[in-house]
């Protein structure tokens, strides 16, 4: 564990001891939020303290038979499906423009194309607040899914450009010089080798989708209340656990998300030859 | 003539080449367009619009016309004369009528505090008033239209365009002889948010440095099998919702929360600590969600840099930590300038865990711009904070571009 070269004098040792202690601890304080939340949602009473009197899946059953918690998923799944859709579309093609050589201005065209992740969402939620508010898309579902779809695109063209880096174009050329027409191409040579990024980055864009608060804040009404949406009046007013329980849910969502992801990377790097 | 054979060959290659080239770079940009012009739509034009808005000023322009024509004669000496209140009148026995003289004294209380019921007093006395002389009426109706700085802020307020809510996101406005200057001390406000929004931003920056670079190190410098199981407590953090850790964050930073708790329960401390609503709450909470951004940067440039440069300076005869100082560490730079940009980037724009980790005095410039949206109701104050904030933004990243280059950004 402490992986240390013969060499090392003592101090040394104790140094590297000290190390890891200070690691465990950041460790601890990375998970352990996360982790204390989980049982409060099988708490019997309504409280947020250890220990807990009992356990009861009144939380869970409260989730699932209240309107409002099931309204809310039900919006935040029709947005988040679409928006991730678009922007896979979007931002797979991009991807690919982008990774073409010598393409002009890539630098430029590739910060543009990224930047709504990087402005501030209250700018982006304010001014289309606005701007939708003049073509009337406030408060409908599609505007709220062509938000969410610009806010979303970037992570596609990230994950999908880090698959195109190293990928050899000149298996693509090997596909047309043998007579495969370009789409023949793309189907059977291009799309296999992107798709794990492809993935990722629907996963990625999903996410992000399915946990955005401020733009909906300002453009949805009541009737287009998406899941965070009303976690956060929840909190905001009076915190009931079965936010505790919504939050589980999502936390074991997100594992699930963090597992694809990371055998889809392993794979995509074997494809591509890269050792790790 | 077998030479300019060859010649023609030649050129007409290098011509179907360029050709082929020209056409490969056409079909590039025809793949990036949709996306392209998806953004410029639906986030480039919002974010113009909110720009304009910082510096659109209808509200007078608009409502006074008559008022404004005439004013432009007035020299601003001394008080105007008969015609500007006759115009005056006119023009706010149409707003009575359009129901706008609400938006006329609000727009002209930013300028001149109390402005908002004299105004709406004056709309109702206008309706009244058959002929002149109005001059006197008004005076008459309150000591306010009788003073000269009412109606240069009625002159200023008037032109279509408007620097004042820029200047007033600095906490600078227009002297009434039409200097820049500062606003009155008990109303500023916004220099200070500028400046708490960098203080969190900073400090959030630096601790996820403090406790991010060590556990980089640890996981880069351990076995695969095991590193890969501990990056999985990293990314675990990062894979979960904002709302969702924020949610954590607040349940367990309650007064009867977990941490509490377990002070109490230690006895190391007598009575409930204030966690929840405060400056700490705030910045371990931004702190836990910014952390992984910053780690994960310095984390893969640590995994390129190979053992051997420690273990040469070491046979050389440096000690450990002088190995580590002047060997290791300097190779490490670029993965901490690319992780601690993104974060303090990141930390410029948070609103949603301010507003529900902190306390009224922790909130950060994002919050006042959607409180001046959707409370406020001031359009034009918003955007232009907005304004200023977009600007910060915008120039770390482009120095971000520049010393890191966006396509370097890696997720997970």
């Amino acid at each position: 564990m402490l992986n240390l070269p013969p060499y090392a004098s003592p101090l040394e040792r104790l140094w590297r001891v000290a190390l890891i202690l200070l690691c465990a601890m950041v460790l601890l304080y990375l998970i352990s939020p996360i982790i204390a939340i989980m049982p409060l949602s099988f708490n019997s009473e309504p409280y947020f303290t250890y220990p807990m009197p009992g356990l009861s899946m009144r939380w869970y059953e409260d989730f699932f038979t209240d309107p409002r918690w099931l309204d809310a998923l039900k919006s935040s799944l029709i947005i988040a499906i679409s928006a991730t859709a678009l922007s896979m579309v979007l931002g797979t093609l991009a991807a690919l423009g982008l990774a073409k050589a010598n393409f002009p201005y890539r630098a430029w065209v590739m910060a543009f194309l990224i930047s709504p992740m990087i402005v501030p969402v209250v700018i982006t939620a304010v001014g289309m607040y606005f701007f939708f508010a003049n073509l009337g898309l406030n408060n409908t579902y599609f505007g709220i899914i062509l938000a969410h779809t610009a806010l979303a695109t970037p992570f596609v063209v990230i994950t999908v450009t880090a698959t195109l880096i190293g990928f050899d174009q000149s298996l693509n050329r090997a596909g047309a010089s043998l007579g495969a027409p370009p789409l023949t191409v793309f189907r059977k040579i291009t799309l296999p080798l992107i798709l794990p990024g492809m993935i990722s980055g629907a996963l990625f864009a999903f996410i992000t989708s399915f946990d955005e608060v401020v733009v909906v804040l300002f453009i949805a009404s009541p009737d287009q209340r998406t899941l965070p949406r009303q976690m956060f009046s929840g909190i905001r007013e009076q915190i009931s656990p079965t936010i505790t329980a919504a939050a589980t849910m999502l936390v074991l969502t997100a594992a699930a998300m963090l597992v694809t992801v990371e055998l889809l990377r392993r794979r995509s790097e074997r494809l591509r030859g890269i050792r790790s | 003539m077998s030479v300019t054979t060859f010649d023609l060959v030649q050129s007409s290659l290098k011509a179907r080449l360029r050709r082929a080239e020209r056409m490969q770079r056409l079909r590039a940009g025809l793949l990036v367009l949709p996306l392209f012009l998806f953004v410029l739509l639906v986030f480039l034009v919002p974010i113009v619009i909110l720009m304009t808005r910082a510096v659109d000023n209808p509200e007078i322009a608009d409502n006074l016309p008559r008022t404004i024509e005439a004013l432009a004669e007035w020299d601003g000496t001394d008080l105007p004369g008969e015609p500007v209140f006759a115009a005056f009148a006119e023009d706010l026995r149409e707003t009575q009528k359009t129901k706008n003289t609400g938006l006329v004294g609000k727009r002209l209380n930013y300028e001149i505090s109390g402005a908002r019921s004299k105004s709406l007093q004056a709309g109702r006395a206008a309706e009244k008033m058959e002929s002149g002389p109005y001059k006197e009426a008004f005076l008459a109706l309150d000591p306010l239209w009788g003073k000269t700085e009412t109606w240069s802020a009625i002159k200023r307020a008037g032109s279509p365009t408007t620097s004042f809510y820029l200047l007033k996101a600095v906490d600078l406005q227009w002297s009434p002889a039409g200097e820049i200057e500062q606003v009155p001390p008990d109303q500023r406000l916004f220099v200070d948010i500028f400046i708490r929004t960098l203080g969190i931003s900073t400090l959030v920056t630096l601790a996820t440095l403090l406790l991010g670079f060590p556990l980089a190190y640890i996981l880069a410098t351990l076995p695969p099998r095991h590193s890969n199981i501990l990056l999985i407590f990293v990314l675990l953090p990062f894979w979960t919702s904002l709302l969702v850790r924020t949610t954590a964050w607040v349940v367990v930073l309650q007064t009867e929360g977990p941490i509490n708790n377990l002070l109490l329960w230690l006895g190391l401390t007598d009575e409930p600590l204030q966690l929840i609503f405060s400056r700490f709450g705030t910045v371990v909470a931004m702190t836990h969600i910014q952390l992984p951004f910053t780690l994960l940067p310095i984390y893969s440039v640590m995994k390129t840099i190979s053992p051997s440069y420690v273990r040469a300076a070491r046979s050389l005869g440096a000690g450990p930590f002088r190995a580590f100082w002047t060997v290791y560490f300097p190779q490490t730079v670029p993965g901490i300038a690319a992780g601690c940009l993104l974060t303090f980037i990141l930390c410029l724009g948070y609103y949603i865990t301010p507003a529900l980790v902190g306390g009224p005095s922790d909130q950060m410039i994002s919050y006042f711009v959607a409180l001046y949206t959707n409370r406020e109701l001031n359009w034009g104050q918003a955007s232009a904070l907005g304004a200023v904030l977009l600007c910060a933004t915008l120039i770390l990243y482009a120095v971000y571009n520049r010393l890191v280059g966006i396509d370097k950004m890696k997720l997970g």
